[in-house]
């Protein structure tokens, strides 16, 4: 059944608010998640996430970049607790708004800004841009705008793990618009039936393009998205790294165990366009004005508020290293190569297997 | 008369089908979003109702087969698919059910459904927001295939489309919804399977499918400079295909191009190729030029989509080798 965790409570439009005890919404429990080095290692990774969005953001205003760019600013907190929870050799698997993924699991910084101005330095050579993300080294094994898309594969790479007799679980991530899809549905079905390591990440930032979840569903259930192939589900509050830390803990660590697959609903909001680098108007439709209220629950602030409880203040000069980082990886990615005209049918075909 | 642009067209022809015919509807992804369809169905949840008007969740083959569905039992479905990548997960419901249905069940049924894809390609979308797969449905027994590549046959076709008792295929492509035409007010059909004349000409016939008709009128006009007369066919149906326009054609100037914005393997200039050899083989002064994609999906970068998209250039190339060695068309036939 699906759990209330971490003091979420329903707002009549279906949205979790905060805990009115204050900002650390999840109790403090020592379990690793709650220490200052903690804490401050995913506040790293969700401001990385952040201020590399943001600069990708001002290349698109510029022009610079030119292939679509379906930003996570606002969602940082689902990727950077999940990733806490998984080891190198773990696969993620993504869909169109996941530079996040690929930033949490420790892709690289500068190949990410490569791709999207597509140069031959890029994680995907170029090919690709932002919907395109591939890092197999750690765990990528490409990220793809077709809704749903991956779903499926990364059910096929726990497979191969528990044949091979690993430990290694697949992560899934997708929209709460992934679930209209028929196969993913047949992706939870088959993780059920043959005890696969996968974790279903659904991140509900409660709109599909332009569509708010009310206009393409009854009810407000998508944690139960599992329930009917034996997978269980949580609701956490995706704007919450430590309460989506231990959720995809608890999940992934029993995956390990060989206790199956299951499903995280994290609740959460993108806070610029659908695509593109603007804010809260989604393809020529405003949303519903709900970001001034999701401002206010941004995730990193969150943390901090949870650092300062802790004696953990000065984050500034963190942030100086983190926006020096940036700029250098924008950098460096900006002096690559523009791939020649001449290499268009090149890695048509593979010319051996990547993967041992 | 008129001018309107072809997404205007579109609008239109949606507009008045509409209007007339309460059986009519639209489904699909992007119906209330002025901008998911580039504005060829803007407004019209507005002005028909968003019951007619249905902006779908993301599940392509269920809505593509409650589409067929509704055809089946009389309806006169627009299933709409606002890039032609995302209906690949209705190829069940296009083709097992839609296309076979007729010719199954002896003619007893009949699907009269209109499926909408759109090829938005180009603008470093990448592989899988680029595709053009026109020839994969021309392969299905059963199905129509049509790509429109004026403002005219835009709306014309659309009509012609709705009207058929068939499952008809209309392919729209972003790169020309800002094209101009002369466009009727009232309700038109443009028939499905007759191709156009765009210009005629004695020295080598140039089919085009889509944009490529479009680059096709400008590599005439560049051959003529050079004293090259090129008939220019606009083929608007690929299946069934106008057969008899262009093999009249291509006895009369003996040189044939044709230019088709999909792969060239096992692609539509392949499969019209072929025919033209088995119908006019003995008329052919040089072998049949292919303008197509390389075989390769397309690529994100500018500076790669510069060199993955033909258009006029290639076409004025591939016309230069039919005609000979780049000498004029009357020289070239003299020599023979
Ligand atoms: C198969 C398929 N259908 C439609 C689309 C168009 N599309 C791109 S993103 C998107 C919205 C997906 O919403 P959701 O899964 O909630 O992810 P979010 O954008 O909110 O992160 C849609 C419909 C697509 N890319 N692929
Ligand atoms: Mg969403």
């Amino acid at each position: 059944m699906s759990t209330s965790t971490c003091g979420i409570k329903e707002l009549p439009g279906g949205t979790p608010a905060r805990d009115e005890a204050g900002p650390a919404a999840t109790p403090f429990r020592a379990d690793g998640a709650d220490s200052p080095d903690w804490l401050l290692q995913r506040w790293g990774v969700m401001l990385l996430i952040r201020r590399a969005e943001e600069a990708i953001a001002a290349m698109v205003e510029a022009g610079e970049v030119r292939c679509p760019c379906h930003l996570y600013i606002g969602q940082e907190a689902v990727a950077a607790g999940v990733a806490a929870a998984l080891t190198p050799s773990d696969t993620v698997w993504g869909g169109h708004r996941s530079h996040g993924h690929y930033l949490a699991k420790g892709g690289s910084l500068e190949k990410l800004f490569a791709e999207v101005l597509g140069r031959t330095s890029g994680c995907s050579g170029g090919r690709g841009g932002s919907m395109h993300l591939a890092s197999p080294e750690v765990g990528i094994f490409g990220t793809v705008p077709i809704v749903a898309g991956t779903v499926p594969l990364a059910v096929g790479a726990a497979f191969a793990s528990r044949m091979r007799g690993g430990k290694d679980v697949a992560v899934a991530f997708f929209g709460d618009g992934a679930l209209e899809e028929g196969h993913l549905h047949e992706s939870l079905n088959l993780a059920a039936v043959y005890r696969l390591p996968v974790l279903f990440v659904c991140e509900n930032n409660l709109y599909s393009s332009h569509l708010h979840w009310s206009e393409r569903r009854v009810a407000d259930n998508l944690d139960l998205a599992g329930e009917f192939h034996s997978v269980p589900g949580t609701r956490v509050d995706g704007n919450d790294a430590v309460a989506v830390y231990r959720a995809a803990h608890r999940a992934i660590e029993g995956a390990r165990r060989g206790e199956g697959p299951s499903l995280l609903e994290c609740r959460t909001f993108r806070w610029r366009g659908h695509v593109g680098a603007g804010w809260d108007t989604d393809v020529g439709v405003a949303r519903r004005g709900e970001l001034a209220e999701w401002l206010n629950r941004d995730p990193l602030a969150r943390v901090a508020e949870r650092l300062a409880v802790l004696g953990v203040h000065d984050l500034a000069a963190r942030e100086r290293v983190v926006l020096n980082r940036v700029a250098d990886a924008v950098a460096r990615a900006r002096a690559g190569a523009s791939p020649d005209r001449g290499r268009v049918l090149q890695h048509v075909w593979a010319e051996a297997a990547c993967a041992p | 008369m008129r001018t309107l642009s072809y997404v205007q067209a579109i609008r239109e022809a949606h507009a008045q089908l509409l209007a007339r015919d309460a059986r009519v509807f639209v489904i699909g992804q992007g119906l209330w979003s002025p901008w998911y369809a580039g504005a060829s169905l803007e407004g019209l949840d507005r002005e028909f109702g968003r019951e007619r008007m249905v902006d779908s969740p993301v599940s392509e083959n269920a809505v593509t087969g409650l589409a067929v569905g509704a055809a089946l039992v009389g309806m006169r479905p627009i299933v709409f698919h606002p890039r032609m990548d995302f209906m690949l997960l209705a190829m069940d419901s296009i083709v097992n059910q839609a296309a076979n249905c007729s010719y199954l069940f002896g003619g007893t049924i009949s699907v009269p459904v209109v499926i909408r894809a759109v090829i938005n390609r180009g603008g470093e979308q990448g592989a899988q927001h680029s595709q053009a797969l026109h020839a994969m449905f021309m392969h299905v027994p059963g199905l129509k295939v049509v790509m429109p590549a004026t403002a005219y046959d835009a709306k014309g076709l659309l009509i012609a489309a709705l009207e058929d008792p068939n499952p008809v295929l209309y392919i729209d492509d972003r790169w020309l919804y800002a094209e101009t035409g002369d466009v009727p007010e009232q309700v038109y059909r443009v028939p499905i399977g007759q191709a156009a004349i765009r210009r005629t000409g004695s020295d080598v016939t140039l089919i085009g499918i889509s944009t490529m008709a479009a680059h096709n009128l400008k590599a005439a006009a560049t051959l003529a400079r050079e004293g090259i007369e090129a008939e220019v066919i606009d083929l608007r149906s690929l299946k069934p295909w106008d057969r008899e326009t262009v093999f009249a054609s291509v006895r009369k100037t003996a040189r044939a191009v044709v230019a088709d914005p999909g792969w060239r393997m096992a692609g539509a200039a392949a499969a019209i190729a072929a025919e033209i050899y088995e119908a006019a083989f003995a008329s052919l002064r040089a072998p049949v030029e292919r303008v197509t994609l390389p075989d390769a999906p397309a690529p994100s970068s500018r500076a790669e989509e510069l060199a993955y998209y033909p258009g006029e250039h290639e076409i004025v190339e591939a016309a230069r080798r039919a005609v000979g060695a780049g000498q004029p068309a009357k020289a070239a036939r003299g020599a023979a």
